[in-house]
């Protein structure tokens, strides 16, 4: 059995503490009253910002104003000036919403990958995992606490926040809005809650159930539990990528009502996919330094790895097949989505293929090199800080734009859903032997080498 | 020095045979050669043969297939005729990058694959119209054949041999 250590334990509630304190502040930070907003983007007009030409169009307009012009062109000037800072004020308003949502995607993500991981493994028979069941079924707990939290950040930015999420449960903005009219019969808040609801529902019950028989055929006679755990992993699969699909489209497309892309559940479940086998990797080695699972030899650690390597490099094929589809057609309607992009993420964008594929491809291309335990500790952290960043691209340049950096309200959203993350994921692993007893390929596992 | 006699083992099964190279191997004798009829797994490791190197030169052979797409598309589409095609940007290799990665992709993959087999072929030197090499054909079918080179102590390495299970073992001149 393991115990969750009081060290382990204190940090992660140090964490949490650390990232409520941020994502507080971020919140208190960005009611910015029209006029703060209007100072701000006359100071970084000054300083010769990215907003510097339309401010510095915009300030002697307003002067225009104030000396009484009642002219046409002054009043178009003056509406366009207002605009534009209602704009850059709910950009600003969002970042918190946004740092907020992207975190808790991302750790949620990690627990849904794992859990599409597990049923692979025991809907494949595969022989060489069963040790790192208990490793996987531990991180799966975080799954029903997290998507929850996903959902309920969603809702609450279309309820008591101001839309800060999805401008399409703004029903001001969808009186105005054709497409997103066209859309409302999907596109709308009680169907929103009830799909999030089936797809929570759907993951959380194979998960419940699936560590019951696993539980159950600990002690089991027969191997009843395992037939049972087989069968019900290979429904959840089928599933998992009609609602993993739905899901993506739901709480991460939707972001942009006004773009669409037909692989983007693929790409979005490849993204959680990696990220969710590296964080095996990373508790399986953590587990095994403190030496609770002297079962998990090198050999499994390099499966874990190759899985790491060949699904960073799937990521990348998605990625660069929307993108360059994109990119080659040019269709206005889609390639917004990737000017926006280019234009005002450039760093995250580009910075995201090279720690997604360049680095992962480069450092776990030797098989010497993913037998090692801290470089694959070392690769993972990056693949993993790649796909935080990879969410980052997805929702904040639809949330906050332009206003985007890495700050404070960032930070503390990782901080607390990470500090959250380790102690549910640490919590569960207590719960149960580290290693699965009665499962039929257990042996095999345990000898299993490569 | 080549001995020019050898000690040929023949054995029926691959388990007794992985126990006689770690037993020859245990009495510090050289094995010269070993044939198989398939691979068996962890015969190299027992032998203590080293470890290939194939996989470093397909590295370096993909790296040459990613080179030569990369000069060529940029020569063609960029250097000698920028047309504007479609409207693709061809100012700077970079702008026009994306429609050149099937290729590099392919060619990288394409160099790898190719050059590697055939440095597969040079370094085991396979080619058509080839000499078999092969001292006893049964090796090609069931049977296990393990080479050792004599130096005057024939009588203690046959006695050895038949401890570990050989069916056969046959001294053989091997000078011609």
């Amino acid at each position: 059995m393991y115990t969750f250590s009081n060290k382990l334990k204190t940090f992660s509630i140090i964490l949490m503490v650390l990232g409520l304190l941020g994502v507080g502040y971020g919140f208190m930070t960005s009611h910015k009253s029209f006029e703060e907003v209007e100072t701000l983007l006359a100071e970084e007009a000054h300083h010769g910002g990215g907003h510097g030409e339309e401010a510095a169009h915009a300030a002697p307009s307003h002067d225009a104003h104030a000396a009484d012009a009642h002219g046409e062109e002054a009043h178009a000037e003056v509406d366009e000036h207002a605009k534009h800072i209602e704009h850059v004020q709910h950009q600003i308003a969002n970042r918190p919403w946004a740092a907020l949502y992207v975190a808790a995607f991302f750790f949620m993500m990690i627990a849904l990958g794992v859990l599409a991981f597990y049923a692979i493994q025991i809907a494949s028979q595969a022989g060489w995992s069963p040790v790192l069941f208990r490793v996987m079924e531990g991180i799966t707990a975080y799954l029903l606490p997290g998507a929850v939290i996903v959902l309920l950040i969603a809702l609450a930015s279309g309820t008591i926040g101001h839309y800060n999420l999805f401008i399409w449960m703004d029903p001001d903005v969808v009186a105005h809005d054709k497409l997103i009219q066209g859309k409302s019969s999907w596109l709308n808040i009680t169907g929103f809650a009830i799909r999030g609801i089936i797809f929570i529902a759907g993951w959380v019950l194979y998960r419940h159930f699936s560590r019951k028989f696993s539980i159950a055929q600990d002690t089991a006679e027969d191997k009843s539990n395992f037939k049972k755990s087989f069968r019900i992993s290979a429904a959840f699969l089928v599933f998992f990528i009609y609602t993993e699909s739905m899901m993506s489209w739901d709480w991460i497309m939707s972001v942009d009502p006004h773009w669409f892309s037909t692989l983007f559940g693929w790409y979005v479940f490849a993204s959680m996919f990696v990220s969710g086998i590296t964080v095996i990797a990373l508790i399986a080695i953590y587990l095994k330094s403190r030496g609770y699972l002297d079962f998990v030899n090198e050999n499994h650690i390099h499966d874990v790895a190759k899985f790491m390597f060949a699904m960073s490099i799937f990521w990348t094929y998605l990625w660069f097949s929307q993108f360059m589809l994109i990119w080659y057609s040019n269709i206005p309607e889609e390639v917004t989505y990737f000017i926006s992009r280019f234009n005002d993420y450039k760093l995250p964008f580009l910075g995201m293929v090279v720690l997604n594929f360049v680095f992962p491809i480069l450092m776990l291309m030797n098989a010497d090199y993913k037998r090692i335990p801290w470089f694959v500790v070392m690769t993972g952290l990056v693949i993993l800080f790649g796909h935080y960043i990879d969410i980052f691209n997805m929702i904040m340049p639809a949330t906050v734009g332009d206003r985007w950096f890495i700050g404070v309200p960032e930070i503390g959203s990782i901080l607390l859903f990470a500090g959250l993350f380790i102690f549910v994921v640490f919590t569960a692993l207590t719960k149960a032997p580290l290693l699965v007893k009665g499962y039929p390929f257990r042996k095999e596992s345990e000898d299993f080498h490569y | 020095m080549e001995a020019s006699k050898v000690i040929h083992a023949i054995y029926t099964d691959d388990d007794v045979l992985m126990h006689a190279v770690k037993k020859v191997k245990a009495a510090k004798h050289h094995i010269e050669e070993i044939y198989t009829p398939f691979p068996v797994h962890g015969l190299d490791k027992a032998m203590g043969l080293a470890p290939t190197r194939i996989a470093i030169t397909a590295f370096m052979y993909g790296l040459v297939g990613l080179t030569v797409a990369i000069t060529m598309m940029n020569f063609i589409m960029i250097e000698d005729w920028p047309q504007n095609i479609g409207g693709k940007p061809s100012f700077s290799y970079l702008e026009n990058m994306p429609a050149f990665v099937p290729i590099m992709f392919e060619l990288t993959v394409f160099f790898a694959a190719h050059l590697m087999v055939i440095t597969f072929y040079l370094r085991s030197r396979m080619w058509p119209f080839k000499k078999a090499e092969n001292p006893d054909s049964r090796t090609t079918d069931d049977h296990f054949l393990m080479e050792i080179p004599v130096h005057g102590n024939e009588e203690e390495l046959a006695s050895l041999l038949k401890d570990t299970g050989a069916v056969e073992v046959n001294l053989v001149d091997k000078a011609h």
